[in-house]
Order: C-alpha cells, then sequence, then structure tokens
C-alpha cells in the first residue's frame, strides 16, 4: 500500500499513531501530581517536535545517505523562516503561501550554495557550509537590515506590524496565523479526572506535515535516488568509474534537504509570527547534526527521535531548578540531600547542556548506530536471537 | 587502427618518470596482457586510460576520440571499464544492490533523477542483476554485506559489475591477485567464456604468468614505464629482453 513495502508501511502507521496520540502519550503524568513537570504534551512544545523532525529528517536525506555533513543548513530553517514571515506581511496571516515559499525560497538558496559548497567533500565541505551558513547569519543579522532596505529587522526580529499591507486580510480573519481561519493558537483542552490534555491546531497541522515528509523521505530511501545516494557515501570512486556522475546526485540531495529545512522554518514562523537571525547561527546547525547522530543517521526514524529527545532536554531539563531539587531529595538527611543536590544540580537547569552532552558521548561510543540501534538491541533481547532484518523495533519507543 | 591507441604518453611524478612515451595499440576483440615488473607503471598507464590521471603529453584514443581530458564517468560511459588493483566495490552495500547500481548506470546514464519508485519494483534491473550473480556464482551472497566477503568474492563482484555495463574496453588490473588456485581457474575459464559470448576488447594487467599465456593474445612487456617490447605469447616467453627485464628465473616455467 503506498508504494511501501510492509515494513515500511507498519512503520509509518506506528509514527502515525504516536504523533496523533502524542497529546495523550506526552502527558502520563496528573496536572497536580509532582512529576507533572515533565509532561510534554503542550503545544509549544509538541510543535517543536515535529517541525525539527522535519528539519533532522531532511538533513538526514543528505547526511544519512552521502555521507555530506552539513555544518550549516540552519541557513535554509532561517531563511524559510523569514520568507514564511513576509508572507504575512504581505499578503496576511494564512499560513499556506508562506509555507510554500518557504520551500521554495529555501530550495533555490539550497541550490545556489550547493553549486559552490559540493565542489569539495569531506571536511572541506562541511567547513564551506558552515562558512556560508555564517555568512547569511551576518548578513541576516546586520547587513540586511538597514533603513533603505530592510529585509530581515536585524537583531529584533522580523514581525508583522500593524501599517503592513496585509493585503488579503479581512476583519474576518484571525489576527494571528491561520488555516483559512483557523487559527494555530486555537486549542481544545479536554479534562479527563486528574489530566489534562491540549488538542492545537498548529501542533496537528504541522504533524500531518511531517508524517507527509516521513512518508516522502521512506520513498526517497527506497527509491533507485536513494541506492545511489548511498552509492556516494560508500564509495564515489568506484561510482564515478562505474559512469555515474555523482555531482548532481548530491546536489539533488543537498537541494531536497534544503527544502525540508525551509519548510521547518517555515512551519516556526507559522506557529509563531516572529523570524530572528538566531535561527540560523551555527549552533543551530549543530543542533540538527547531534539530533541525526543522536537518534541515528542513515536510518528512517532515527533523527525524529534524536528532536525529539533533544528538544524535550531543552525544554523539560532546563525548567528542574535548585527548589524542584530539594523538593525531591527532601526525604535523605540533610547533609547528605545537600551533598546530593550538589552533585546533581550542575546536570539540570542551565545545565542540561551537560547531560546532552553526556548522553551524546555515551550514545556515540556504546551505540554508533543511535538510539535505533539501542532500540534493535533490546528488540533482539526480548526475541531472543531470531534474525535480524525484520522491523525497527525502535519504533516502540515514545514519539517525542 | 585499434581500438585503443595510445601515443607518446608521458607521466612524471616528481623526480620519477612512471610513463615515458608509452605507445600501445589494443585490437579490438582481442585479449592483450601487460606485464611488468613491480613499480613498472602498468596501473599508472590504466590511470591515465580511465582518466584517474592526466598525462603530460601524449594521446590517448579509443574508438577514435579522445579520452583525455574526459571525466572518469565520461570515459566509462564511452564504453571503458576498469577492475581495479584492490577491489573497489560499495562495501556499505549489499551485493544484490552493488550489482542494481551498475546495471541502472548501464540503462539510465550518468544521472538520473528516480526518486519516487522503489528500486524493487524496477523490475528489469533486479533480473538482469541476478542473472549476472548467477553467472558469477555470487547469487548465494546476494543479500550479503559486500565489505563481508572473501577478496576473490569481491574481485568477482568488481568483475560482474563491469560485465553488466557491457563495456567494449575491459581493463583488468591484476584480477586474480589474492585468489586461490581454484578461484584462479575459474576466473581464467569465466573471462574465455565472456571473450567466446561478446564483442569485447580485453587489456588484463597480470603477475600470474599462468593467467597470462592462457588467456593473452598479444602481450606487451613494461620495464621502468616504457614498453619494451610487444609479441605474440610464444615470441615473448622466449624473448631475451624479456626474461633479462622481468621473468628472470623461475617463472618462465610456469
Ligand atoms: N599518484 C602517484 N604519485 C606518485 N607516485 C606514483 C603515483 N602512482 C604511482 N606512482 C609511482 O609510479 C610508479 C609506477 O607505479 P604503478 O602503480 O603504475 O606500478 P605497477 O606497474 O602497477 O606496479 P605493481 O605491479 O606493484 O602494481 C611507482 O614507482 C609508484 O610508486
Ligand atoms: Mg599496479
Amino acid at each position: 500500500m503506498l508504494g511501501l513495502k510492509k515494513h515500511d508501511l507498519s512503520l509509518l502507521i506506528i509514527v502515525a499513531i504516536l504523533t496523533m496520540a502524542a497529546p495523550f502519550l506526552l502527558n502520563p503524568f496528573p496536572t497536580e501530581s509532582g512529576m507533572a513537570q515533565f509532561n510534554a504534551g503542550y503545544p509549544d512544545l509538541m510543535q517543536k517536535f515535529v517541525i525539527f523532525g522535519i528539519f533532522a529528517i531532511g538533513f538526514n536525506i543528505l547526511f544519512g545517505l552521502t555521507g555530506y555533513l552539513s555544518f550549516g543548513h540552519a541557513a535554509f530553517l532561517g531563511v524559510g523562516s523569514y520568507a514564511c514571515v513576509w508572507m504575512f506581511k504581505l499578503l496576511g496571516y494564512n499560513v499556506l503561501p508562506g509555507i510554500l515559499l518557504s520551500i521554495v525560497v529555501s530550495g533555490l538558496f539550497a541550490l545556489l550554495i550547493g553549486v559552490i559548497t559540493l565542489r569539495r567533500s569531506g571536511i572541506y565541505f562541511s567547513i564551506l557550509t558552515l562558512a556560508f551558513a555564517q555568512m547569511s547569519f551576518a548578513l541576516a543579522y546586520s547587513v540586511l537590515s538597514n533603513p533603505k532596505f530592510n529585509l530581515t529587522n536585524g537583531e529584533t526580529g522580523l514581525q508583522v506590524y500593524a501599517d503592513d499591507p496585509q493585503w488579503f486580510h479581512s476583519d474576518r480573519l484571525p489576527d494571528l496565523p491561520h488555516l483559512f481561519g483557523l487559527s494555530m493558537r486555537a486549542t481544545h483542552r479536554m479534562e479527563l479526572g486528574a489530566w489534562e490534555f491540549q488538542f492545537n491546531v498548529g501542533y496537528y497541522m504541522c504533524a500531518v506535515i511531517m508524517l507527509l515528509c516521513f512518508y516522502l523521505a521512506i520513498r526517497i530511501f527506497r527509491s533507485p535516488f536513494g541506492l545511489m545516494l548511498r552509492a556516494v557515501k560508500s564509495n564515489q570512486q568506484r561510482m564515478n568509474y562505474t559512469g555515474l556522475n555523482s555531482r548532481p546526485y548530491t546536489l539533488a540531495a543537498f537541494v531536497i534537504s534544503g527544502m525540508y529545512a525551509g519548510l521547518a522554518g517555515g512551519l516556526l514562523s507559522a506557529v509563531d509570527p516572529l523570524a530572528g537571525a538566531e535561527r540560523m547561527q551555527w549552533t543551530a546547525s549543530g543542533e540538527v547534526v547531534l539530533m541525526t547522530i543522536l537518534g541515528g543517521a542513515g536510518t528512517l526514524i532515527g533523527p525524529v527521535l534524536g528532536a525529539g529527545l533533544i528538544k524535550y532536554f531543552e525544554n523539560i531539563f532546563s525548567k528542574i531548578n535548585e527548589s524542584v531539587l530539594h523538593g525531591w531529595f527532601g526525604f535523605l538527611p540533610d547533609g547528605l540531600e545537600d551533598f546530593v543536590i550538589t552533585l546533581v544540580y550542575p546536570f539540570v537547569g542551565k545545565g542540561w547542556h551537560l547531560t546532552l552532552g553526556v548522553i551524546f558521548m555515551l550514545v556515540v561510543i556504546f551505540l554508533p548506530g543511535g538510539l535505533v540501534e539501542g532500540g534493535q538491541r533490546i528488540g533482539r533481547l526480548f526475541r531472543g536471537k531470531k534474525p535480524s532484518g525484520a522491523a525497527k523495533s525502535a519504533t516502540t519507543e515514545p514519539a517525542e | 587502427m585499434g581500438i585503443l591507441e595510445v601515443k607518446n604518453v608521458n607521466k612524471r611524478f616528481g623526480g620519477l618518470q612512471a610513463l615515458g612515451d608509452v605507445n600501445l595499440s589494443v585490437a579490438e576483440n582481442t585479449v592483450h596482457a601487460i606485464i611488468g615488473p613491480n613499480g613498472a607503471g602498468k596501473s599508472t598507464l590504466l590511470n591515465v586510460l580511465v582518466g584517474k590521471l592526466i598525462p603530460d603529453t601524449g594521446s590517448v584514443m579509443f574508438d577514435g576520440q579522445s579520452v583525455l581530458g574526459r571525466k572518469p564517468y565520461e570515459i566509462n560511459q564511452m564504453g571503458i571499464s576498469r577492475v581495479f588493483q584492490t577491489p573497489e566495490i560499495f562495501g556499505d552495500l549489499t551485493v544484490m544492490e552493488n550489482m542494481m547500481i551498475a546495471c541502472f548506470a548501464q540503462r539510465d546514464g550518468a544521472f538520473r533523477m528516480h526518486a519516487v519508485g522503489s528500486m524493487w519494483s524496477e523490475r528489469d534491473i533486479v533480473a538482469t542483476a541476478e542473472d549476472m550473480l548467477e553467472s558469477m556464482n555470487l547469487q548465494d551472497k546476494r543479500d550479503m554485506h559486500s565489505a563481508s566477503m572473501s577478496r576473490g568474492d569481491k574481485r568477482r563482484l568488481e568483475i560482474a559489475m563491469c560485465l553488466a555495463q557491457s563495456p567494449r574496453l575491459l581493463l583488468l588490473d591484476e584480477p586474480t591477485a589474492g585468489m586461490s588456485r581454484s578461484d584462479t581457474n575459474n576466473t581464467i575459464d569465466l573471462l574465455k567464456k565472456i571473450k567466446q559470448d561478446r564483442d569485447i576488447t580485453i587489456a588484463i594487467i597480470e603477475h600470474d604468468m599462468h593467467v597470462v599465456f592462457s588467456l593473452a593474445e598479444r602481450i606487451t612487456v613494461l620495464a621502468q614505464g616504457t614498453p619494451l617490447v610487444e609479441d605474440t605469447p610464444e615470441k615473448i616467453k622466449g624473448h631475451p629482453k624479456v626474461r633479462e627485464a622481468y621473468l628472470g628465473e623461475s617463472q618462465v616455467a610456469a
């Protein structure tokens, strides 16, 4: 069905079920309980999960398949964000034109950068992409923001002002991003005993788009084109002496992944109509590399898992402060309590990067295949030593 | 005029004259062996033929067209396939996937955006790839990671991939190096059969004289980058210059 083999189809279905049920799955703790702060089922974070999932899925098409490690993909994310906000400013708050334009503009931008950077491979390619992204950042941050020609609105970030044209805006429509009148912020809250679940329009729109992106990625992975991309990674020499021109293949992969990134950027603006230059910074480019490697580069589901894990840490672990720790370890004798908290404290709150770093190191050293490999190993343990090649069991992990 | 005409080719690496005034003519539909001691410049010559190296001077014509200045993939598309001295295959991929890549390259050319359908739904490609594997006796290893095969199997896979492209000129750089005696004999039989079945010209570099004398119709002896003699196998066997420069002692008997 859908042109997929059985095990890819079941993977797609599982991911679809998990993303659709995410508002329930990510809120396992009752609202009033002490564990409620670990709930991730609120719109803002769920949107990030799927949007960065798209970013990472696209990045994986380039990095996972061809092995070309781009350190500049945030530039496309940023370009997509700006393009979308510009559509808000010019046309109005319907997200559709903005999302479409963000894909087109980032695709063209990726074509330009790809033609230049793909002349080199390996570390030189990475450095070139990094240089381009930093140039884009500088352009967005200062150069393209001056009174005569203000494309990016510099440090403040690009946003919609009251005197913007918004040609197609009418009073009947929400004064915030919407899809044909359906506001991205609209959230239905459902109380169920001690639990509360939130169903947000912006999340569901992004989730459906992510599923489409995921489906497309599966098709690319299994296509002759995908096979050629894997050939690029495996042995470019053999490829060239087999009569294949690797350059257009890598360029196509680069542009496709740039379009995914642009789409993700457009969606970020769609759920929050403010585009800042910091989205293009090298840390943002590095983040998607971490997501992909953490989840499992070259696997289908890995990047989505990696994106979820990192966003979860960024938003949940960073909220744990000292008083929360005192709450947890209050049962210990005073001296011991202080000691334990001193030990734990650097790893939570602002120190969440430290925990992430440790996890990243452990994964790279012990699970080079990322979380997906971890899941496969666990799956194998449970199933006994059945021949491998069966469905990637990692999908049973939370859909974060 | 041979299908391959090499004229006055020179190549220097710093102070080393790797190829010095090489002239070589390979007649169509023959097996032409190039032999010579280690470091004679045999692989360097092949590198020039496939566009990996650009010679300092000289010309290389394939079927009346110059190959110099063309990219490796363009030269391959002209009809020249090469098996390398150390096997070059797609190690991360399965044997079948390796084969399919060669078949796609043969059918679709240097680039084709073909990203929607599944690769397994390309029935003609799958069928050709499976046939080729069978003819090389690799069908049992179909789903194996190609990097985990023995060196001899890798070489056979590489030969199969080159043949799948129906090249007009096949360049083999020590195809039996690292093979057992029986695998070597199988390869000899295989190459003989290929030669019978299709119109193909083969240029083979080989240290194993048993292989050379079983296959070659003409032999060029290369020493220190320069062709010493070119002749039929019978003449080469007894040639004093060759004995002196290369065959030396015991190998003549082999
Ligand atoms: N890219 C290169 N740069 C510098 N020197 C090179 C290069 N390629 C080959 N050489 C040198 O050129 C000479 C010829 O090398 P080549 O590989 O052609 O020899 P060969 O006849 O194939 O030997 P063998 O039988 O050992 O494979 C050698 O001395 C080698 O070190
Ligand atoms: Mg050699």
